[in-house]
């Protein structure tokens, strides 16, 4: 076990193009981080460096102590699961989980128990002697984390390992690697592309865009306090809403009405100097049905949006309403689109979702009094993408 | 391959941008990386030019050498007159249609046949694999067996296939009844390689798309013939260059069966006769290099007409 | 229901019987030959009336069937051995680098298995006379080159595409050095490839009869198909008939029992390349 460091990490590959732009990342022992974006973002290349399957084309990779840059993946120490599992289709799940005590010459008795123990944590041992092709996705998925654990590596690197499981599957098995590793207490370094994961599995996320660390934090704090438009709109389910708006004495017009600001807000958009276009972000929690609030008068803005569809989810329902004034676009929301596959269902207006308490008199067809709370709202500047309510630019 | 799904527009992952390497600077390790590619191929690369391009262009300057085994001192270099020999000869041409009935006929017969036992290969659920391992019994079969086989049937007075014929009948000893035996006994040795070719084809048909178009009220006539047919072009196409151009070969069959009498002989045969029989060298070359610039000219009209479907273009990566 | 799905069954069962019958007759039909008594080859029937190895000890008796024999064993393993070696290594490169020209490699060897062999007969006859190696081992091992290495290429390119190269890395990551995975893990998930392939360029050598009948002269390097052509009676009035069926026959077995054996791997060798989406 071990912490693992990168210090300016860069990976350029032979053609020019940057692949990871210049991470920085302290991961300490027994931690679990994720890395999280959509594909081609370098988390994977990421990844491959710290397992030593790439070559760091700049900067610093320290695992424990060890400046491990120019060691090949067998000194290491480290362990990994891939994505399509690569279990070795000509042997069986004992010799697939012995295979690397085997290769460091341990004797047959203690690869034997060690085997053992690791089929009995993953409920494997009565699969032992059959071949991965006669298991189904998640033994095999197990198998894979089995060769992992029996080496007690310095280090788990993970690569997309469930995401080719099913969607019921895929939850069962993200618990158990999550007790899984919390009992091992190994450090991990997961890669995915599904922010849910990310979510529910890291101790802290790392969010990357195209080669770029975008923000580390907890999830927490991620989705509280995104620090730019990227990181806001990739982690949440369902998205944060964007609007354009103009800022206007104290006062956002916005396709929704006239937005007033908290004070503390305006006082930190003045010390910025914001622009006066902007874009609005707010989480569906944002909203609430007025005719429900505790308190209609002093919670905030109030307007009336009608309602398209409705969800009903049961603990909660989920209202969809669109707003006239055109949608909010840049660079990063495009790509966030993409990669959600937002962009092909050919939607012009701007789609707002927000989520009520399941007790809401709201029905499709009819309009319905929402309520804003400010205090949730964020302002992104659309040239820089930059949130300019984050606390750290506030003080 | 369980590459997922790449959305439109988003950033090419890294692997992609990998491949595009080939225009920029080289690092060092791809350099190593193609000189090792290189290094692995040329043996393979230059044995194969070895026996081949060597041999063919030592054909091309024989054949413009007037060259008689009989009498080696006096060859002597004659320009283009053995082609002007050969294709004015009417044996050339003889010999020429007579490959290119059998080449057309066998083939279209193959393609038929071969279609309906990849058919059953692929739709029986019982006797599968007796099919299939009787099927490929033909393909392993020596071609020189298989034609005495053939020979011995249709053998008066020693054959159960003359039998049936009425008494007298010597159905090798002329023309047209022994061109059709040969192609009946070229039919029955290569249909089952055509088969299983088509039956690779047939299992690229994914079975969701005709059940969709079963739901769209598609006929099985239908299916086959809108359906299975389009999306197996590249297999046919593959299938039939193979066998054409294997076919235009021809020469096994017909020395076993006829040696080419009764005006039964294949270019191949010619050729072989010119250099064997009447031991003349020159011709013999100049028919060699004609058989050549023959498969050459179908191999391209094949590539030409059917482009990104010809073998080879598949070779992705 | 039940009826149709047994009429059904009935009717697949009769198209199986024919194509199994379509396929073995003519087998049958030698090898009955072969089994009959000189005096009973003539009568046309498909068993032989009375059953006997006569034809076989006959053949094997002369050295001119048994040195063959011999010669088409050794060729036949020589070539199959040189190709698949040299094609193993050409289709390693294919599958695995990157390198300019890899195309070119699969398309030139493509258009030399296409070659016409009779294109090659005149211009080697000349040559192999001239270098001394003309009815020699070494004379038929080398226009069977010319087959035999683009076949192998072309199967072998096609089967090292399949292997899950992912499983390199994981070994690395495991802890193996690039020996010890090529060793463990990718060796054992090439060789029934490599395997197939040889198979088929065995089958592929076994076959060959125009370069076999045309440049050798005697006994020395003659194959079993080229010396069949050329097998006479045991005497001046006897046809050779028996004879020849019964060498047909003991040169057929071995292949029946290969195809049998490793019905699939062949299948999919042969179709290998040929469709790939």
């Amino acid at each position: 076990m071990a912490e693992i460091t990168l210090e300016g990490v860069t990976k350029r590959f032979p053609d020019g193009s940057l692949a990871v732009k210049d991470v920085d990342l302290d991961i300490a022992d027994g931690e679990f981080v994720i890395l999280v974006g959509p594909s081609g973002c370098g988390k994977s290349t990421t990844l491959n460096m710290i397992a030593g399957l790439e070559d760091i084309t700049e900067g610093t990779l320290r695992i424990g102590d060890q400046v491990v840059n120019q060691l090949a993946p067998k000194e290491r120490d480290v362990a990994m699961v891939f994505q399509s599992y690569a279990l070795y289709p000509h042997m069986s799940v004992r010799e697939n989980m012995g295979f690397p005590l085997r290769l460091a010459k341990v004797d047959k008795a203690t690869i034997n128990s060690k085997v053992e123990e690791a089929a009995r944590i993953l409920d494997l041992t009565e699969h032992l002697d059959r071949k991965p092709a006669n298991l189904s996705g998640g033994q095999r998925q197990r198998v894979a984390m089995g060769r992992a654990i029996v080496r007690d590596p310095k280090a788990f690197l993970m690569d997309e390992p469930l995401s080719n499981l099913d969607a019921k599957l895929r939850v069962q098995m993200r618990t158990q690697i999550s007790r899984l590793q919390r009992r091992l207490g190994t450090t991990t370094v997961y890669v995915t592309h599904d922010q849910t994961e990310a979510m529910t599995l890291g101790d802290r996320v790392v969010v990357m865009r195209q080669g770029v660390v975008q923000q580390i934090g907890t999830p927490a704090q991620l989705y509280d306090l995104p620090r730019n438009l990227f990181v806001a709109g990739f982690i949440g389910s369902p998205a944060m809403n964007f609007l354009n708006a103009t800022l206007e004495g104290g006062v956002l017009r916005s396709p929704l009405g006239d937005l007033p600001l908290e004070d503390r807000t305006r006082q930190a958009l003045e010390r910025q100097n914001a622009p006066r276009e902007v874009i609005v972000g707010l989480r569906p929690e944002a909203f609430e049905d007025a005719a429900l609030s505790a308190r209609p008068s002093q919670g905030g803005p109030v307007f009336t949006a009608n309602v398209d569809v409705l969800e009903s989810l049961g603990s909660d329902a989920y209202v969809y309403f669109t707003a006239e004034g055109g949608s909010a676009t840049t660079a990063e929301l495009e790509e966030l689109a993409a990669d959600s596959g937002l962009r092909d269902t050919g939607s012009e207006v701007q789609q707002i979702v927000a989520r009520l308490d399941a007790a809401t008199r709201a029905r499709e067809g009819a309009p319905v009094e929402l309520l804003v709370d400010m205090a949730k709202a964020h302002v992104f500047d659309p040239a820089t993408g930059a949130n300019l309510t984050h606390p750290e630019r506030q003080s | 391959m369980s590459m997922q799904a790449e959305p439109a527009g988003a950033p090419p992952p890294p692997e992609a941008k990998q491949a595009g390497q080939d225009r920029a600077a080289l690092s060092a390790g791809a350099r190593q990386e193609r000189r090792l590619g290189w290094l692995l191929c040329s043996p393979a690369v230059i044995v194969m030019l070895a026996v081949t391009a060597y041999p063919i262009g030592y054909a091309v300057y024989l054949s413009l050498q007037r060259y008689d085994l009989r009498f080696p001192a006096q060859a002597k270099f004659v320009g283009l007159s053995n082609y002007g020999a050969v294709l004015s000869s009417t044996f050339w041409w003889q010999a020429f249609w007579v490959t290119l009935f059998i080449t057309g006929v066998s083939v279209a017969i193959e393609l038929v046949l071969g279609m309906g036992l990849a058919l059953v290969m692929h739709r029986t659920i019982f006797g599968r694999g007796s099919v299939r391992t009787a099927v490929l019994i033909p393909y392993g079969i020596v071609t020189v067996v298989a034609a005495f086989s053939w020979q011995y049937a249709w053998t008066p007075q020693l054959g159960y296939l003359a039998e049936l014929l009425p008494s007298g009948s010597a159905p090798l000893t002329h023309q047209w009844s022994a061109l059709w035996l040969i192609v009946l006994a070229e039919v029955w040795k290569t249909t089952p390689f055509m088969a299983l070719l088509l039956l690779a084809g047939l299992a690229l048909v994914p079975e969701e798309t005709l059940k969709a178009a079963m739901v769209d009220g598609a006929t099985a006539r239908q299916r086959f013939f809108k359906v299975v047919l389009p999306l197996m072009k590249p297999a046919i196409l593959v299938a039939l260059l193979f066998r054409t151009l294997d076919a235009f070969r021809i020469f096994d069959n017909i020395y076993i069966l006829t040696s080419g009498a009764h005006e039964t002989g294949s270019v191949s045969i010619l050729g072989y006769d010119n250099l064997f029989t009447a031991l003349n060298l020159g011709i013999g070359s100049t028919i060699s290099v004609l058989i050549f610039i023959a498969v050459g000219i179908i191999a391209f009209a094949f590539v030409k007409l059917f482009g990104a479907a010809a073998p080879g273009a598949e070779v992705k990566r | 229901m039940a009826a149709v799905g047994k009429t059904h069954a009935t009717r697949w069962g009769v198209v199986n019987v024919v194509v199994v019958l379509y396929a073995l007759f003519p087998v049958w039909w030698i090898a009955a030959l072969s089994f009959k008594e000189p005096s009973t080859l003539t009568d046309g029937n498909y068993i032989p009336r009375e059953w006997t190895w006569e034809n076989y000890r006959g053949i094997f008796k002369t050295s001119e069937f048994t040195r063959a024999l011999i010669n088409s064993i050794g060729i036949a393993l020589i070539s199959t051995v040189i190709a698949v070696v040299l094609g193993t290594m050409a289709a390693y490169a294919v599958a695995r680098l990157r390198f300019p020209g890899k195309r070119v490699l699969i398309g030139m060897s493509l258009l030399i298995a296409m070659f016409p062999p009779i294109s090659l007969v005149s211009p080697l006859f000349n040559i192999e006379r001239i270098v001394g190696i003309f009815d020699t081992w070494v004379g038929l091992i080398i226009p069977y080159m010319t087959f035999s290495l683009p076949l192998a290429i072309y199967t072998l390119s096609a089967f090292f595409r399949e292997i899950p190269w992912d499983l390199e890395k994981a070994a690395k990551v495991d802890g193996a050095t690039p020996a010890q995975a090529f060793r463990l893990v990718i060796a054992p998930l090439a060789a029934p490839g490599v395997f197939t392939t040889a198979i088929l360029v065995f089958i592929f050598c076994w076959n060959d009869f125009l370069f076999a009948i045309s440049l050798t002269s005697t006994r020395a390097a003659r194959t079993v198909p080229a010396a069949i052509a050329f097998f006479t009676g045991s005497s001046q009035f006897q046809q050779p008939t028996g004879s020849i069926a019964a060498a047909a026959v003991v040169i057929t077995v071995p292949i029946i029992i290969f195809v049998l054996f490793f019905q699939r791997r062949i299948v999919a060798g042969l179709t290998s390349g040929a469709v790939k989406g």
